[in-house]
């Protein structure tokens, strides 16, 4: 026991940050939408789930036979994050407006918002593995779809036995990246500011002139964006992908953004990062089939002690 | 109340097609309200004869076509009822969203599979011992989570879910991803043997759901029920008013949990064979969308819920592989044409509309986990 945790402790610590970073970017669209709706959009796994396809597709058409290199495969991977940027971010528009606008606009409890969510949610399930899947890959839905590999797996450094490959150091830098730039759109920015004056108190944010159906459609475009880059991050690091995907990985990005604080954008990516880094070294001790297990027993017991999350601040305490 | 004056308020004609139903209920509901003992006696009658002949061939062949209708009436109908008559204490009385239930109907599934194929118990014990074991887990579940509110409440008990099925998937002892073949079905009961023909199964349901309905409903007028309701309605100021919330809410989870176990059990000894994918998450949601769908917290809407949810994927089984797609966008029309459900509870409706601030209800339900009780209960 001790000598897999000697062996496995630091490659753990490396696949931790790497899917860690990538449940960070799914939880800021939840938290994004909690934070100003006080919603969990349940249907933002399918968001995440369009994200990989999009980028999935995209790749198909390039079709690379080897890893490439150099510009090629920077450029490849900024195109495949502004495809599934792109359709995701527009899936999570046209979403709001079908499942949560009319709801909106009737007053209806969030209840009524919740199983609104959880129909599109199976909806969009469905509706790929039966419509969309077999029309853009020419395959039945239901199967798992697997991506080319264009980023090679060299391994550029060593830290004690954990090999850090190129993929795992792009998906960590373009996480953080990301992150920071919608820290500073949150934070700079005129929308921003709407976004912030919304969550804390909507009513006075409509009495200072702030329109809120379009703050509502900025933030799920932001979220739905987030979630399409970690889609094609997610393709390139594990690359395969279903119909299904965004279930389980999606209830681990909603843990991720609860565990860190919900309607706290820093507090998805410690969120992430820490769920991230726990559920594999879990599964040192325990085995990676309880990896998920691992996860949710982790969530009851922070919101155990700290029903706030890690860092109990919000959107609404217009700190973002 | 203040809640039947603004429902009378309400002009019907403006609220859609969908509310000439509800419009019909509510007078349905003035009449069942004044209604002699031997009127009442006369419809419970009417029900138990309509129960009894339910599963005749005639009903049947335009019911369900595709397939055997007294095998749709126990599975998916009568357990989905079942389910959601157990759900409804929990999220209709009490107000408490739970996203896990599935895990209380695994519970009872499981307690009869094993103890009666490892043990060779008695059924109706292992049934007894399913649902003791469902309400000591909704206990266990409820103690450290029910400090949580609304949606934090709902990603737990999701999580809780979820933990019980990868369990059970991952644990030999119960079979594991293979699950349990060869579970014993109910001995005889006045020479009736429980073989492979379904309508014995469909009776016996049919106890079972009356049981649970007379149960519930009995809870629902108690001191208990009460208690739920204005912890549904504001908990803080039951809380102030001396009601103490904790203990009825955990009581609310127990007795939900036990429904879910009793309905676990009764599936379990028709369905021979029971795995953990038996048991996936989409069952609890669906559950729920048939508590919200039919009218969260008034028996009888959940039941046509349940029923209606139940009943349409088999009914229109020529569309196999598009009937979740279905589903799913019919519940995101349902949600937005009567987000209060088709029958909903005259003081829930009576709630919903009265409509908080400039974003509407989403949000004053249950109050978020940034309101400022939950951080100053926090900090205690």
């Amino acid at each position: 026991m001790l000598d897999d945790l000697y062996n496995q402790f630091l490659p753990s610590t490396v696949g931790g940050l790497v899917i860690g970073s990538i449940y960070a970017l799914v939880a800021l669209g939840y938290t994004m939408v909690y934070g100003v709706l006080r919603l969990i959009n349940f249907a933002h796994s399918e968001i995440f789930m369009i994200g990989t396809f999009a980028s999935l597709v995209t790749l198909l058409a390039f079709a690379p036979t080897a890893p490439l290199a150099g510009f090629a495969m920077v450029g490849m991977l900024v195109l495949l994050m502004l495809v599934s940027a792109a359709a995701s971010g527009g899936a999570a528009v046209l979403l709001e407006t079908v499942a949560y606008r009319p709801l909106r606009k009737r007053g209806a409890t969030r209840l009524a918002a919740l199983i609104s969510a959880i129909g599109a949610s199976l909806f969009l399930q469905e509706l790929f593995a039966l419509v969309v899947i077999p029309w853009l890959i020419d395959k039945p839905g239901r199967n798992q779809a697997s991506a080319p590999r264009y980023v090679a797996r060299d391994v550029l450094f060593k830290i004690g036995n954990a090999e850090v490959r190129l993929d795992h150091v792009i998906v960590i830098i373009a996480a953080v990246l990301v992150m920071i730039t919608l820290d500073r759109v949150v934070n700079k920015t005129r929308i921003g500011r709407g976004i912030r004056a919304t969550a804390q108190d909507p009513e006075a944010a409509v009495l200072m002139g702030v329109s809120i159906d379009n703050i509502v459609r900025v933030t799920f475009l932001l979220g739905g964006a987030m979630a399409g880059v970690a889609g094609s991050l997610y393709i390139m690091e594990i690359e395969n992908t279903s119909y299904l995907i965004g279930f389980v990985l999606g209830i681990k990005a909603f843990t991720a953004a609860v565990l860190g604080g919900i309607g706290n954008l820093r507090g998805a990516l410690l969120g992430g990062i820490v769920l991230g880094l726990i559920e594999n070294w879990g599964a040192i001790f325990l085995g990676s089939e309880w990896k998920d297990v691992i996860a949710f027993t982790v969530l009851v017991v922070v919101l155990m002690f700290r029903p706030t999350g890690i860092l109990g601040e919000s959107l609404q305490k217009a700190r973002a | 109340m203040k809640g039947d004056e603004v429902t009378r308020q309400e002009t019907p004609a403006k609220r859609g097609g969908l509310s000439a139903v509800g419009h019909g209920f509510d007078r349905m509901r003035d009449w069942w309200e004044h209604a002699k003992v031997w009127q009442r006696y006369l419809v419970y009658i009417a029900l138990v004869v309509g129960a009894l002949i339910l599963p005749a061939p005639a009903i049947g062949q335009f019911m369900s076509p595709g397939s055997d209708w007294t095998t749709v009436l126990v599975y998916p109908i009568g357990t989905y009822i079942l389910l959601a008559v157990g759900l409804n204490v929990v999220v209709g009385q009490a107000g408490l969203l739970d996203l896990g239930f599935v895990a209380f109907f695994a519970i009872g599934g499981y307690s009869v599979a094993y103890y009666g194929t490892h043990f060779g118990w008695n059924y109706w014990a292992t049934v007894v011992f399913g649902i003791a074991l469902a309400a000591v887990s909704g206990v266990i579940l409820g103690a450290p989570t029910l400090r949580l509110r609304g949606d934090y409440l709902a990603i737990v008990t999701l999580g809780f879910g979820e933990i019980v099925r990868i369990t059970a998937n991952n644990t030999d002892e119960i079979g594991g991803a293979r699950g349990i073949t060869g579970v014993p079905h109910p001995p005889p009961i006045f020479g009736t043997k429980f073989l492979l023909d379904p309508a014995p199964y469909y009776y016996l349901m049919v106890a079972a759901i009356a049981l649970v309905i007379i149960f519930s409903v009995r809870l629902q007028k108690s001191r208990v029920g009460r208690a739920w309701a204005a912890i549904r309605e504001d908990e803080d100021a039951a809380e102030l008013m001396g009601v103490p919330t904790f203990k009825f809410k955990l009581l609310a989870f127990a007795i939900g949990a036990m429904i879910g176990g009793l309905a676990g059990g009764v599936y379990a000894g028709k369905a021979v064979f029971i795995e953990p994918n038996t048991f996936p998450f989409i069952l609890s949601a669906t559950i729920l969308a048939a508590v919200v769908l039919g009218g969260s917290g008034n028996l009888p809407g959940v039941i046509l819920g349940a029923f209606l949810i139940g009943w349409l994927p088999e009914r229109f089984r020529d569309f196999a592989d598009y009937r979740i797609l279905v589903f799913g966008g019919v519940l995101v029309l349902m949600m937005a044409l009567r987000p209060e459900g088709l029958l909903p509870s005259r003081r829930r409706k009576a709630e919903l509309h009265e409509g908080t601030g400039g974003m509407g209800t989403m949000g004053a339900e249950v109050p978020g986990p940034d309101t400022d009780v939950s951080t100053t209960e926090a900090a205690k």
